[in-house]
């Protein structure tokens, strides 16, 4: 079953530019997908559409049976609580610990203490974190403070992680570090994993599906795929 | 369950927020607090200015003097014609005869009493009255006006004078003091506005946070307007306590009077509890549309 569905996606920015042609792409449940491209090829802009921080000029967008097209300004956050995200800057608030910022994603949408205690000691231990969770963002190394970062996506149990080159700010041994953490959500979870990035040796070594966009334009989709240079 | 978890976040937020931007706050809520002093100095000035015009209007009555050789078929004539103006208030008319007239002063005075006694009706200065009140005392002049050409009238008195120009004075001293409540209250609301997207901004990587991880608007804004309130209802604690000792005292100092009889105080009870109550109740209002204000103006959610 296809958890995310894009028919003739166009996104156009105000400023003229055009981003994303005539794009149609559909993801399996439980699939892990690179978007791989240089820059300005229309990764981030995909990922942004996907979890609704842009909106398409044409097409239809369809994650996880809502139209995020034609989702209204004050029900984005219905959207939101089904995906997890991740970016490269991490985002993480530097004054709380580590375990009040993963239960921030859990007290904003009002669980309760204990549920909360519960789901945020298990992200924190799938991320191999639980002996920091009274340290502070600052005190981590960046490799760290991305694996809380993950932490707080998957905390509320998303159907899909959509992740904006959470590596790029690594070296290769944190970034393969962080890759093993992804794919073991993507497989103990089941959680539907699309990531952005434009690490060769990433791609080259997971062996998932790759969709490869160049200008905005779909050049290619395969599985188990590799970073094919002329592709880009 | 879940809105009362919401909402308990919501108040445990906006009081760290208050205490976290000291400062800031301190400057709102000193800005409201003058704001409602003024306020509750207007609002228990015009309810005082009302009471006591509606006390005079209540009282002002038109007196319509007839001619001397008036005969019973006349004084009909003349009621008639006077229930036939608008503006009189048919219920209030009353006739009074030169013996009623006289009787009346009589008893009020000796001196009177034996004056009186020696003019028989042909001769005597009293005349046969209609008393009558007004609907609307704005247009009294007018009325009177129009009694006044009524055949066998002789003459027409009012208070008119002193106590219209009294009446016309305090009616645009309350239109002052409206004004002078709205622009405060406007200048107070933009003040709010402003503090309040000082702390928006403070907080923005937050609430880009709270946005991303699934946090309804509601979530978002209800902590910025319920520190709105807060502001809103500190400030309003020095008005309150203003208004019930402030007119306690006034009260007790001038006896209830002000300058002469005719302007009773309104009693201080229960009138200073419903002045606070007012008071805190457009503190609030003030801090929460201010808040409400900047919130939306800032997140454009």
């Amino acid at each position: 079953m296809d958890l995310i569905r894009l028919k003739n996606v166009e996104k156009k920015y105000k400023n003229g530019v055009t981003a994303i042609y005539d794009l149609n792409l559909a993801i399996e449940k439980g699939s892990f997908t690179f978007v791989i491209g240089g820059s300005g090829s229309g990764k981030s802009t995909l990922i942004k559409m996907l979890y609704r921080e842009e909106k398409p000029t044409k097409g239809q967008i369809i994650v996880g049976g809502l139209d995020v097209a034609k989702l209204r300004n004050t029900k984005v956050y219905k959207l939101r609580r089904k995906l997890g995200i991740v970016f490269q800057d991490y985002r993480l608030l530097p004054k709380l610990t580590v375990y009040e910022n993963v239960a921030f994603a859990m007290e904003v949408i009002g669980a309760t203490k204990e549920v909360t205690r519960k789901n945020v000691l298990r992200a924190l231990e799938e991320v191999g974190l639980k002996n920091k969770v009274h340290n502070y963002p600052d005190q981590l190394s960046g490799g760290e403070q991305q694996r809380v970062a993950i932490a707080r996506a998957i905390v509320n149990n998303p159907k899909l992680l959509l992740c904006d080159e959470p590596t790029g700010n690594l070296d290769p041994e944190r970034s393969m570090e962080i890759m093993k953490v992804l794919d073991n959500i993507n497989k103990t979870r089941g959680t539907t994993i699309i990531m952005a990035t434009h690490d060769k040796e990433i791609v080259n070594t997971m062996k998932k599906q790759v969709v490869t966009l160049k200008d905005g334009h779909l050049v290619n989709f395969k599985k188990k795929g590799t970073y094919v240079d002329e592709n880009i | 369950m879940r809105i009362f978890r919401m909402l308990g976040r919501s108040i445990r937020d906006a009081f760290k927020s208050v205490i976290r931007n000291f400062s800031l706050s301190l400057a709102s809520i000193s800005c409201i607090t003058i704001t409602l002093i003024i306020v509750a100095i207007a609002i228990m000035a015009s309810f005082n200015v009302q009471n006591f015009t509606q006390e005079i209007e209540r009282d002002l009555t038109i007196v319509i003097f007839l001619n001397n050789d008036v005969t019973e078929e006349d004084i009909n004539n003349v009621e008639n014609e006077i229930r036939q103006i608008p503006n009189v208030d048919k219920s209030s008319i009353r006739f009074e005869s030169k013996q009623d007239v006289k009787e009346e002063m009589q008893k009020e005075s000796e001196v009177f009493n034996t004056v009186l006694d020696e003019w028989d009706d042909s001769e005597s200065p009293l005349k046969d009255t209609f008393q009558v009140k007004v609907k609307n005392v704005n247009q009294i002049s007018n009325t009177a006006n129009r009694i006044e050409k009524i055949t066998k009238v002789n003459a027409v008195r009012y208070g008119e004078g002193m106590v219209d120009k009294m009446i016309s004075a305090f009616s645009s001293v309350e239109k002052v003091t409206y004004g002078v409540v709205i622009a405060l209250v406007i200048v107070t609301v933009f003040l709010i506005i402003n503090t309040i997207k000082l702390t928006i901004s403070a907080r923005r990587r937050e609430i880009g946070i709270m946005r991303l991880v699934g946090a309804s608007n509601f979530t978002i804004k209800t902590p910025f307007i319920v520190e709105g309130m807060i502001l809103g209802l500190l400030g309003s604690i020095i008005p309150v306590i203003f208004t019930t000792y402030g007119y306690l005292a006034f009260y007790n100092h001038f006896d209830g009077y002000l300058f002469t009889q005719l302007i009773q105080l309104i009693k201080p009870e229960p009138f200073i509890y419903s002045t606070a109550g007012i008071v805190v109740i457009i503190g609030i209002l003030v801090g929460m549309v201010g808040s409400a204000g900047a919130v939306r103006k800032y997140l454009k959610i």
